[in-house]
């Protein structure tokens, strides 16, 4: 039975660390760069995921405070991932910006495609 | 675009409230959920859901790209403006006992500084960052 | 479980081809991570995954979509070598979570360091009841000002790459685009 209990005690980690997997495989297998980009928000949210959850203590309120409640969860790690959230979305778009411009100057943005055109010059 | 005119009507009604919640999680932030990152993409996402339904055109009428331009580094300077109003003082940069008599009193008018400064750089960056986007689109 | 389900959908997302339909589910997914933020009582984070995630990067990712006039993408080739890389960094980060202390428990260790601290003493130093807000703008409040640059920085980078006129790459023309 310990190893069961081990498991669930742990879900939410293993959880957390199949969607960082997924995201590593979308930005290394997928041509895409848009899907690439996409493949780095999955990364970018699981990691939200791994900082968030030990701050949780089962029974906790959120932390605002109030004199009916005792327990509360870490704000610790809510601080340092709100801020990376809003940052997150900014150098996402910035990637984005960056993908529209190789857009117009190669008329793709497949990896091989270009990486066959650079070849052809 | 001329037919779609629930969209239309319920986006003017809907708007007006967005602004509001807002500027509700921008100032309540100090007692419930909320500050200046939330409330600043809250205020984005209101004219860009204006800008979606209306054309880029209107809603550049109500904000222009000017603006949004100024608006972006005066943030950035509020924000820095109240650390080095306590470094003037002879305190620390970005400690805000200096703002009032008492210490918390001044921390707290501080947070309430920083929050406003934090609100107008997230929301005036990603408007100008949804306006880049859909320029180009033209 | 809120979490099996964004497995679900992110195992959707790797497999879908679809550009449209992979940001209509990036969009779902934001959703589905807001929600289980709220389940880990980060209220604050919650919210701004919601606003962010589903309403802002939506959006944008969309409007790049118009941009580079991308529907879908063709048939990825055989990818053994990245699912063998994958495959394997899950399974040794997997191992490793089984040392962290189990989930939720009040006596691990990150809740014994500067965290009780924060929650007694910011009401009195402070006079703000919502502890993220104190710690956010006051007790790290150098942190967030580096945060706030980064967003300005990326803002003027956006600015800068996609204002003025369109043009190829030089000695480059009749290119459709």
């Amino acid at each position: 039975m310990g190893a069961v209990q081990n498991f669930f005690d742990h879900y939410n980690y293993i959880a957390t660390i199949v969607l960082m997997v997924a995201g590593l495989y979308i930005v290394i297998a997928r041509g895409n760069m848009i899907k690439k980009l996409i493949g780095l928000m999955l990364f970018q949210t699981s990691v939200y995921l791994l900082y968030i959850a030990p701050g949780k203590i089962i029974g906790g309120t959120p932390p605002v405070l109030d004199p009916n409640f005792t327990v509360y969860s870490n704000p610790l790690p809510h601080v340092l991932i709100l801020t990376a959230i809003v940052v997150g979305v900014a150098t996402i778009a910035l990637g984005l910006a960056i993908v529209s411009r190789i857009h117009e100057a190669y008329g793709t943005i497949e990896e091989d495609e270009i990486f066959a055109r650079e070849e052809q010059e | 675009m001329r037919l779609d005119v629930v969209l239309r009507v319920g986006v003017k009604l809907i708007i007006p409230f967005m602004l509001l919640f807002g500027l509700y999680v921008q100032l309540h932030g100090d007692y419930g959920p909320g500050g200046g990152f939330q409330a600043g993409v809250i205020v984005a996402g209101a004219l860009i859901v204006y800008a979606l339904i209306f054309g880029l055109d209107e809603a550049q009428r109500v904000v222009p790209r000017r603006l949004v331009e100024f608006l972006v580094p005066l943030g950035v300077l509020i924000y820095a403006g109240t650390g080095a109003f306590a470094l003037l003082n002879g305190h620390n940069f970005l400690d805000y006992s200096v703002l009032a008599a008492h210490a918390p009193a001044g921390r707290e008018r501080g947070i309430l500084l920083v929050e406003a400064g934090v609100l107008v750089t997230v929301s005036s960056t990603m408007i100008a960052l949804f306006y880049a986007f859909s320029e180009r689109g033209r | 479980m809120l979490l099996t389900l964004l497995v679900i959908v992110t195992i959707a997302i790797v497999r879908m081809r679809s550009l449209f339909g992979v940001i209509a589910l990036s969009g779902v997914y934001s959703f589905l991570m807001a929600s289980v933020l709220m389940v880990y009582d980060a209220v604050d984070v919650a919210m701004t995954e919601a606003a962010v995630g589903a309403g802002v990067s939506t959006v944008l990712l969309l409007a790049a979509l118009h941009l580079t006039k991308a529907r879908e993408y063709p048939q990825p080739r055989p990818a053994a070598i990245p699912l063998l890389v994958a495959v394997v960094v899950g399974v040794a980060l997997i191992w490793a979570t089984y040392d962290l202390p189990a989930f939720g428990i009040a006596d691990a260790p990150i809740h014994k360091h500067v965290a009780p601290h924060y929650l007694q003493n910011a009401i009195q130093e402070t006079l703000v009841g919502n502890v993220v807000s104190a710690v956010l703008a006051d007790y790290r409040g150098f942190d967030t000002f580096g945060e706030v640059i980064v967003v300005f920085t990326a803002g003027i980078g956006v600015m800068l790459l996609l204002k003025g006129r369109r043009q190829g790459r030089d000695g480059r023309e009749g290119d459709a685009r």
